[in-house]
């Protein structure tokens, strides 16, 4: 079947480098930094991934980050109430932007 | 299809792989459990006959004085099912050594007559080692079985309650953490403050510390993984996570292991495969520390479950930054 995801390309993620592999060098760097416990731990932001990988629908981070949030020890009811936030972000996001629909429509109406 | 340990550890520098010593001597006093958990590698439960007998235990007793082992890890089934167990550790307790148990806390719950092991296990000083894959029910009673995880909670309360756990207390009790299903196990720091937390809010209970412990594809567990499809992933991770660092400190450097029959292997693991150890010392009768110390470990797939990440043993991690 061909499909523009394969779940096998998530393992050659790091082979982007072949093309420019000092940006590459830089981002995985960072990244590898970005990840580290810090101000946040290690499982507090691995459930923020989780949750801006469902906002960005992107199945490679959503794959990487359903383990990454199981490894660092979340039930289903943590990694579920992450996705939850991205969704009311997200539902919020576009209902938030009714106040500019009725600001225009009152605006038109008489 | 996967490449061979031995050669990792060739492209590592690690071969041969011999022990380093043998500091402590693990022995399986039989399959039997009053538990079948999904992921025993054991295969124990309440079926089993596999027991130790007291000749045996006897044997382990003397190759302790020949090894001169520091440390006797006491394992099964649930150990506390052989019924020479009390005699057993008594023995050890005399010897001076330190004795750990591997506990699985429902049999102190499971019948009248092991009501009182608390008291026993404080009376010769043992250090007690559990699993509790998690510390809600749901993921603990789907590992380890429906009720599981409220009698090991019951049975954690009644340690803390005569000291086991405790800050500061002598009365060692440790948590074993293994992942539910077909993953690796995250930092075991970072794990032990979450379970800590959880565990103090929730329940009450103090423990003194957290072991991670990387599921191991030999027996139940393996068959898990390929029956549930996850078997090729989840060795590709083992592979990549393999960790040099882990490879120079996996137990079978420093434990030996004792199965019901007197057998010697190079590991718990080992032993549930049947791989005896490549010596011609190959039982607790006849053991000789200088014949077993260089002996070449024997390897598989499955040791690439010790080199992962931080590395895995019956203790947790053994290369934690
Ligand atoms: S309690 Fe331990 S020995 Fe018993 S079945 Fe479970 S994992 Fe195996
Ligand atoms: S499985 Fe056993 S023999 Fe293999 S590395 Fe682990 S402890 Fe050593």
């Amino acid at each position: 079947m061909k499909t523009y995801y394969n779940p096998e390309d998530l393992k050659k993620f790091s082979s982007i480098g072949e093309f420019e592999p000092r940006l590459a060098k830089k981002f995985f760097d960072y990244y590898g930094e970005v990840f580290k416990e810090g101000a946040l731990t290690e499982r507090e932001k691995s459930l923020i991934a989780l949750a801006v990988a469902h906002t960005i629908q992107c199945p490679y981070c959503i794959d990487a980050y359903t383990q990454d949030t199981l490894e660092k020890g979340c039930d289903e009811a943590q990694v579920m109430e992450a996705v939850h936030v991205a969704s009311a972000i997200r539902g919020g996001a576009t209902l938030v932007h009714g106040v500019q629909m009725m600001n225009k429509f009152k605006e038109l109406s008489m | 299809m996967f490449l061979k340990f031995s050669k990792q550890l060739d492209l590592h520098g690690l071969n041969p792989y011999l022990p380093k010593n043998i500091e402590i001597l693990q022995v399986n006093l039989g399959k039997m459990c009053n538990q079948t958990c999904k992921h025993c590698h054991v295969d124990a439960g309440p079926h089993r006959k596999e027991i130790m007998d007291m000749d045996t235990m006897q044997y382990c007793l003397n190759a302790l004085d020949v090894l001169q082992c520091k440390t006797v890890d006491i394992t099964g089934g649930a150990p506390e099912m052989n019924s020479n167990f009390r005699w057993f550790v008594e023995e050890c307790f005399n010897k001076g050594v330190k004795i750990l148990i591997r506990c699985n806390l429902t049999i102190i719950e499971a019948n009248k007559k092991y009501y009182d092991l608390p008291h026993f296990y404080k009376q010769v000083q043992v250090e007690i080692i559990s699993s509790l894959p998690y510390y809600l029910p749901s993921k603990t009673d789907a590992q380890r079985g429906k009720g599981v995880f409220d009698k090991s909670i019951s049975a954690l309360k009644k340690l803390n309650e005569i000291g086991y756990g405790k800050e500061n207390s002598a009365l060692k009790l440790h948590l074993v953490y293994n992942p539910t299903g077909a993953f690796l196990p995250g930092n075991q720091k970072a794990l032990e403050s979450e379970f800590k937390i959880k565990l103090k809010n929730l329940y009450g209970i103090d423990f003194s510390s957290l072991f991670t412990i990387t599921n191991v594809p030999i027996n139940r567990f393996l068959q898990y993984l390929k029956d549930s499809g996850n078997y090729g992933h989840y060795m590709e991770k083992l592979l990549q996570s393999f960790n040099p660092k882990a490879a120079e400190n996996t137990m079978c450097r420093n434990t030996l292991s004792v199965s019901w029959d007197g057998f010697l292997y190079d590991c718990d693991f080992n032993q549930m495969l049947d791989l005896k150890v490549n010596s011609s010392a190959q039982h607790i009768k006849n053991i000789e520390k200088e014949i077993l110390l260089k002996r070449e470990i024997i390897t598989g797939l499955h040791c690439y479950a010790c080199t992962a990440g931080a590395g895995s043993s019956c203790g947790g991690e053994t290369a934690s930054d």
